[in-house]
């Protein structure tokens, strides 16, 4: 039964993924489908292969074994390790997007506010006739920062006189900007204050929902995993040990692993 | 959803049925320590009829709550719900479909509010009737009369309940439970921490679901309020020891 013809096929779907990095199997046959709009949280300890799953679905990393397909917007179906690099770089920058937990990684320093946010929009692929004037750029990015709580009158400031809440809200903007249907986070709230991290969560929650992106989102929090994600998938040493729906995970931890995973949290 | 009231005592069509229901728990920190507490559970509940669970504490009421919304997982057993126009078992569907049955046709209400930190106290309540598919003004004036209506004065609803008071937020989550307007609708202890004023609008509000065509099934320690709303008890009886 499927009354929505949208949320029938998956946005990705992975088999088999495995990936050595030296001795260790980072990887270790892992299957993983994300459906449109879907909030899917990945969990683990430090070194369970979390890092390398959202890399290797991204296509950075690339699998020894396995398989991610890709749905475009028309339809097609692609294999993200076999594309063309500057096919799969495009797609980084239109219909995919990506938040690191360290803001600098993505944002561009000595370019201002607006520049980061604006630029996406500059790249080839945005195929929306017109995006590239620039006072559609100006304005659009302009709307974004208003989208993400940062004062517009900040448009021209360099990102280095941003607090770390701001660098990473303005990352947010930079990815959405061009509307993603997919976009991949790593400790998206990592690293922040707790006040600052509430408003984070608040605000992908919100956009999320209202824009109706798919997310992957790797987080060794389980509250922030709880607060967001539809579905969740719990590894261990490079394997799925665990996948559901997120509260039934939480709540009713099945596996040996997820129950000392859900015992060893402090209750808030 | 348009549904003619019903009168009262008639009961309209099955909405849930449960067949062979099996709940038990591994500990495995306990070295694989295993509690078995549901099994065999049959009901039915039907479109405008109020059914508590009954029965000591910790035979297992919150457990069978709990299954019957997907948030634990029943091993054994049939959890049959109609759903947009079909039976669905919700034991045996998939974390996407078990989301779209809480959209559309299960609501909820636990005994703790769980949100986001920030989000104002209006949000919560109006998001289930947004998800269900209301327009977000109506669904914000449907959660503004649910509150005031819960005694939250209108002040608070532009706050988020973390500051609020045990009642306040129970009253919350009352609210947000209602707003929803789902078919079938579980209440886990929903008037544990209300004073007498607050427990009879919950009664109402029961009374108003039924008469609009809704399934209820609950459990509620408040004998009074109990016997006020229920049509009938469903006893949960001892395990015999499997051993």
């Amino acid at each position: 039964m499927s009354p929505d013809p949208l949320l029938s096929a998956p946005l990705l779907s992975a088999r088999g993924l495995s990936v050595r990095l030296g001795r260790v199997a980072a990887l270790d046959g892992v299957d993983v489908d994300l459906w449109p709009g879907e909030v899917l949280a990945v969990v683990g300890e430090s070194g369970s292969g979390k890092t390398t799953l959202l890399n290797t679905l991204f296509g950075t990393q690339c699998p020894d074994r396995g398989v991610v397909r890709y749905r475009d917007p028309d339809g097609r179906v692609h294999d993200v390790h076999r594309m063309s690099r500057p096919m799969l770089r495009t797609l980084h920058r239109s219909d995919w997007g990506f938040v690191y937990q360290e803001p600098r990684q993505a944002l561009r320093m000595a370019v201002s506010a607006g520049g980061n946010v604006g630029e996406r929009l500059m790249a080839p692929g945005i195929n929306s006739a017109g995006a590239r004037h620039y006072g559609r750029i100006r304005e659009a990015a302009i709307a974004w920062l208003r989208e993400v709580e940062i004062d517009p009158t900040r448009i021209d400031d360099l990102p280095r006189t941003f607090s770390g809440g701001m660098l990473q809200r303005l990352q947010i903007a930079r990815t959405l900007v061009t509307h993603p249907r997919l976009v991949f986070m790593d400790e998206p709230t990592g690293g922040l204050d707790v006040s600052v991290q509430a408003r984070l969560l608040d605000l992908i929650r919100t956009l999320v929902a209202r824009l109706r992106i798919a997310v992957v989102l790797v987080t060794h929090d389980i509250a922030v995993a709880r607060l967001l994600a539809d579905r969740m998938l719990v590894m261990q040493a490079g394997r799925v040990v665990e996948t559901g729906l997120t509260d039934q995970v939480l709540d009713d931890p099945q596996e040996p692993y997820t129950q000392l995973l859900v015992s060893s949290v402090l209750l808030a | 959803m348009s549904r003619a009231a019903l009168p009262p005592d008639e009961v309209g069509e099955m909405l849930l049925r449960v067949r062979g229901l099996g709940k038990s728990f591994t500990l495995h920190l306990q070295g694989g320590l295993r509690i078995p507490v549901l099994a065999g559970i049959a009901l039915a509940l039907h479109g405008g009829e109020c059914v508590m669970l009954s029965g000591p504490s910790g035979i297992g009421k919150s457990t069978l709550v709990r299954s019957l919304y997907g948030n634990y997982r029943a091993q054994a057993g049939e959890i049959l719900v109609r759903h947009a126009g079909a039976w669905v078992d919700l034991a045996a569907s998939d974390p996407r479909t078990v989301l779209e049955i809480r959209r559309q046709t299960i609501g909820y209400v636990s005994q703790f509010l769980r949100v986001v930190p920030r989000v104002p106290t209006l949000e919560i309540v109006a998001e289930p009737a947004r998800l269900a598919g209301s327009a977000p003004a109506e669904a914000a004036e449907r959660a503004r009369a649910l509150l005031l209506r819960l005694n939250i004065p209108e002040r608070l609803h532009v706050l988020p309940p973390a500051t609020f008071s045990g009642g306040e937020r129970q009253r919350v989550n009352l609210a947000r439970g209602f707003a929803g307007g789902h078919p079938i609708l579980l209440l886990d202890e929903p008037t544990a921490s209300l004073d007498a004023e607050n427990c009879a609008v919950v009664i109402d509000l029961v009374r108003e679901a039924k008469a609009r065509g809704a399934a209820i099934l609950g459990i509620m320690h408040d004998a009074a309020a109990r016997d006020a709303i229920a049509d009938r008890l469903f006893p949960l009886t001892p395990l015999q020891d499997a051993a």
